[in-house]
């Protein structure tokens, strides 16, 4: 296995036959296999995986290719709904569940000819920020501190995917993130995970977490791969009735790393003396290359960015008690007998859901009770039209926002906060993003003293995906980051 | 007889008309809504609420809301918000019920009812759009309930009266008004039977003067029969209640039908917390202008404008145009009927002979054994003289078990009446010359005897004789 493998470079290899998409595929199986340690997979799908390479082969053989990727398997977070592999949100309580359907991005994977190698690990129904709160259990981080062997976080929620792709058991795989979720594990595992803006990927058969945040995005090697992912994955899609009518563009095929003349904003709100001295060396030395490479670097405000963790833990656990709601033992999944329907319900879900789904249920069951809505879920949404409007003005300034992509590089898995409070704080960075509704990107930019990859964060405007590709490209041709993580777990 | 009973007593009722939107498909999915079709066969992935699945508006049933919103004179909101409306039931596969909380998208409007008093404006609160659940069904297995969820996720329209009405016949009247409006707009087939339209009845009684009462709601009535009877049930319940010194609860009540009485469900207390929310994956509907014109444009004449139209264009009373507008069909019935015919005639055999042939075959006049055109013929027969009105029953009657045709039938039983004056001269002349006793006896001042010649002469022409001339006849002779 060759660590420069991307999509990029396997379309290559593809092509000049080179190698076999079956080769390819049982490559990855393999290093899948040996890699079981890190405990991304929480399905893998040996059989079917090398069916559709054989395929692809047969595709390629007749010159009936259905996109320059074809033959490349990815890996998918188990939070996509696939036709006959089981989906289950790394939850008890889908844990026997099957489709019998197709998410939209995934089935778009699908027609461009990439192969699903099984479905990665993540957070319980995506509420976490270390992997820990999966039912199948912790993910492995592949990056280990220098100075201990400790086990560490990937992040979360699409911690398998980003794991996944950092330690080759994939070369790219597909995330959501609701409130950081594709690019905090990015950003602890040395990846490049891209959330697109609200409405640019479909929503349709991707299990909700809050469905006025959550945006599915790549997760990969390369800021190009990221770009080739995208527009493989967006577009329209009338299934879903917040899927933008936007064009979509072609992201890759117009990458451009020319920055001169952009402005670049620095948002002073997201200074901080808690800040790693590293990080803070990091993002300074981003934001002098850009400078050198030609942007201009503006000093800007963010005002309202302290309210938006707790109006993002308002809105979205509001979200998804409601949208939890369906998993009630009546039709699918888990049920637990019970001495009637009201029993059966308690057992259930109280077997089926892990602590902290039950904590964000009981909190957004709370905050969209009477008496309290208008002074929670209102006041947060009003919070959250605020911080909008906060970016809105800053756009008019600059082209992109720069930042740390987390306040911290990966912890180790035994010394997660007892307080769920304290967690929550990893997204401080990524969820105002969310809220507004734009797409951000975290890119690895260098390595802390512990040698853990360090993530920075770009933002732009909604709908600019190709503006923030472009700046990220930038960034990671002057850098040309190619640290990779000692394979520990093969030993 | 409610007004004696509740003397002294000021009824105060609302209502909610649940009207299921006449749409092949549902409000957010595109699975059909066939009445009594096989249990879970036309159930989508987003009707079961499968996991990722999301919901996507049926423009068809923003259309047919925004029609009765028009129908009802109502404000259509430009702007209005799907909500979650959040509880668990076995019946309810999202968690939650998708419908229309603060932002509604018909606002205020009215409809116009016949009451005792003449004309009574009802005003409407509101129509907002929601999704049916499915139905549980609890006599197919000892220990396990059963759900259907083939109704769920069809389009109901919630239409919310201001609580204007003040007795069980307005409140009947309300209902039927609203649903004829409905069915006149084709926007609900309003088929009670099938539960396409019920009601949810608040009601409260007061001592006029002083302030409301606490009102009780009587869940899923399915008949005007049911309305009337729940409304007095619950009337008599609560005034008895306060007679006795006791307290209305405020509650949910629903209706016995077999017993005839309102059965707690369940109490204020218990009422459940909505946690209502804008639904996420639904943006607000926001509805052009140009949009709603063209709907306005196409809206059909309305029972209250054709109920002016036939008493101008074809004098009928007040009353009986009320009663033929009330539904769609009979309307078109008697139009088609009175075209070049007498009105007063059409109006009477209508309403009179074929209702209640109607009536005791239990049938709607859209199944009526006697079309349009058929009655048609036989009042031509009646207003040539062809048969008298007697024998139009008679015949009518004939049509409706063998489903012949008048003249068919006139001809086959030989009834076609006989008007010839010589023809039925000479047969009062016979009568006369057969009994010269009576005819002294008549003279003579016994004029009861006029009956009896008629009889005599009407038995002799087989019933055949034009009435009318054989009274004018032996009249005449009588005198000479």
């Amino acid at each position: 296995m060759k660590d420069s493998y991307t999509l990029k470079s396997l379309a290559v290899l593809l092509e000049n036959n080179k190698i076999s998409s079956k080769e390819l595929t049982s490559e990855y199986l393999k290093n899948i296999e040996n890699g079981k340690e890190l405990n991304c997979y929480n399905t893998i799908s040996q059989e079917k995986a090398l069916i559709d390479a054989e395929k692809s082969d047969e595709r390629r053989k007749s010159q009936n290719l259905r996109s320059k990727y074809d033959g490349i398997p990815i890996g998918i977070k188990d939070l996509f709904c696939t036709k006959g592999v089981t989906t289950t949100a790394s939850s008890k309580i889908l844990s026997n569940f099957v489709p019998n359907y197709e998410s939209t991005v995934t089935q778009n994977c699908d027609d461009a000819g990439l192969i699903s190698l099984g479905k990665l690990n993540c957070d319980e129904f995506a509420m976490g920020s270390t992997n820990k709160t999966s039912f199948f259990g912790s993910v492995k981080n592949p990056w280990k501190s220098v100075n201990s062997d400790n086990e560490l976080v990937p992040g979360g929620s699409s911690g398998g995917s980003a794991a996944a792709v950092s330690g080759d058991l994939c070369v790219a795989s597909l995330g959501t993130d609701t409130g950081g979720s594709i690019r905090q594990p990015a950003s602890f595992t040395g990846t490049v995970g891209l959330k697109p803006s609200y409405g640019r990927v479909s929503r349709w058969g991707i299990v909700a977490f809050a469905s006025s945040l959550d945006q599915a995005g790549p997760i990969t090697k390369t800021v190009e791969d990221a770009a080739i992912l995208l527009d493989i994955i967006s577009g329209h899609d009338e299934k879903d009735s917040t899927s933008s009518v936007n064009p979509k563009e072609n992201y890759y095929q117009n990458l451009n790393s020319d920055i001169k003349g952009m402005k670049i904003g620095i948002p002073k709100e997201f200074r901080s003396d808690k800040l790693p001295a590293s990080t803070q060396k990091s993002w300074d030395e981003c934001a002098n290359l850009l400078k050198t490479n030609g942007a201009e670097i503006v000093d800007i405000s963010l005002p309202h960015t302290m309210s938006a963790l707790p109006a993002y833990y308002i809105i979205a656990p509001a979200e998804a008690s409601s949208n939890l709601a369906r998993y009630d033992g009546v039709r699918y999944g888990l049920r637990v007998k019970g001495n009637d329907l009201i029993d059966m319900y308690e057992k259930t879900r109280s077997e089926g859901f892990g602590d902290e789904v039950k904590r964000r249920i009981l909190i957004g069951t709370y905050v969209l009770s009477s008496g309290y809505y208008d002074a929670y879920y209102i006041k947060a949404q009003k919070i959250r039209s605020l911080i909008k409007s906060d970016y809105v003005e800053a756009f008019k300034k600059v082209d992109a926002i720069l930042t740390p992509s987390t306040p911290s590089t990966a912890f180790e898995i035994a010394n997660e906060p007892s307080d769920p409070v304290q967690n929550y704080l990893n997204d401080i960075f990524t969820v105002p993003v969310n809220l507004a509704g734009l797409p951000g990107i975290s890119i690895p930019f260098a390595n802390d003293e512990n040698n853990l990859p360090i993530g920075l964060q770009l933002i732009t405007n909604s709908f600019e995906e190709q503006k923030l590709l472009n700046v990220a490209r930038n960034i990671e041709e002057t850098i040309n980051y190619s640290e990779t993580p000692e394979k520990w777990w093969l030993k | 007889m409610v007004a004696q009973m509740i003397e002294g007593w000021n009824l105060v009722i609302g209502i909610e008309i649940h009207a299921q939107v006449n749409s092949k498909s549902k409000l957010f999915s595109s699975s059909p809504t066939d009445f009594g079709s096989k249990p879970n066969s036309q159930v989508s992935l987003i009707d079961a609420a499968m996991p990722g699945m999301l919901p996507v508006i049926n423009k068809f049933c923003i259309e047919q809301a925004v029609k009765s919103g028009i129908g009802l004179n109502a404000k259509i909101n430009k702007k209005s918000i799907f909500d979650r409306k959040n509880y668990f039931y076995q019946d309810l596969p999202q968690g939650y019920q998708i419908s229309q909380y603060k932002d509604p998208i018909v606002g205020e409007g009215f409809v116009e009812i016949e009451t005792e008093n003449g004309q009574k404006k009802i005003g409407v609160e509101r129509l907002h759009l929601e999704q049916d659940a499915g139905k549980s069904l609890h006599d197919q297995d000892p220990n396990f309930t059963f759900v259907d969820l083939n109704r769920s996720g069809i389009a109901l329209m919630e239409i919310v009266s201001k609580p204007d009405m003040n007795s069980p016949e307005e409140a009947v009247e309300y209902v039927r008004k609203v649903r004829s409006i409905l069915r006149y707009l084709g926007t609900c087939d309003g088929n009670m039977e099938q539960g396409s339209l019920r009601a949810d009845v608040n009601i409260s009684v007061n001592k006029p003067g002083n302030e409301l009462g606490t009102r009780c709601e009587i869940k899923n009535l399915n008949s005007f029969k049911f309305i009337h009877a729940a409304i007095v049930y619950e009337a008599k319940r609560q005034i008895k209640l306060i007679e006795q010194g006791e307290c209305v609860n405020q509650e949910t009540r629903l209706f016995n039908t077999q017993f005839g009485e309102t059965r707690s469900m369940r109490s204020k207390e218990d009422a459940h917390d909505y946690r209502y929310f804008p639904d996420p994956d639904l943006l607000p509907l926001i509805l052009d202008d140009d949009w709603i014109k063209d709907l306005q444009d196409s809206i059909p004449e309305l029972p209250d404008q054709i109920k002016e139209r036939f008493i101008n264009e074809y004098s009928l009373s007040s009353y009986d145009a009320n009663i033929i507008v009330s539904d769609k069909a009979t309307s078109e019935y008697f139009e088609d009927v009175v075209k070049n015919r007498n009105p007063k005639l059409v109006t009477t055999w209508v309403t009179g002979e074929l209702f209640s042939i109607l009536n005791r075959k239990n049938l709607i006049i859209e199944d009526s054994p006697i079309t349009s055109k058929r009655l048609g013929e036989l009042v031509d027969n009646i207003e040539n003289g062809k048969i008298s009105n007697r024998q139009a029953k008679e015949v009518l009657e004939e049509m409706c078990e063998s489903g012949k045709g008048a003249l068919e039938i006139i001809d086959e039983k030989g009834l076609s009446q006989i008007s010839d004056e010589n023809e039925i001269e000479s047969l009062v002349d016979n009568v006369l010359n057969s009994n010269p006793e009576n005819v002294k006896k008549y003279k003579n001042g016994k004029d009861k005897l006029f009956g009896f010649f008629v009889g005599e002469a009407m038995k002799l022409s087989k019933g055949k004789a034009n009435p009318k001339i054989v009274n004018d006849l032996i009249k005449k002779k009588l005198s000479q």
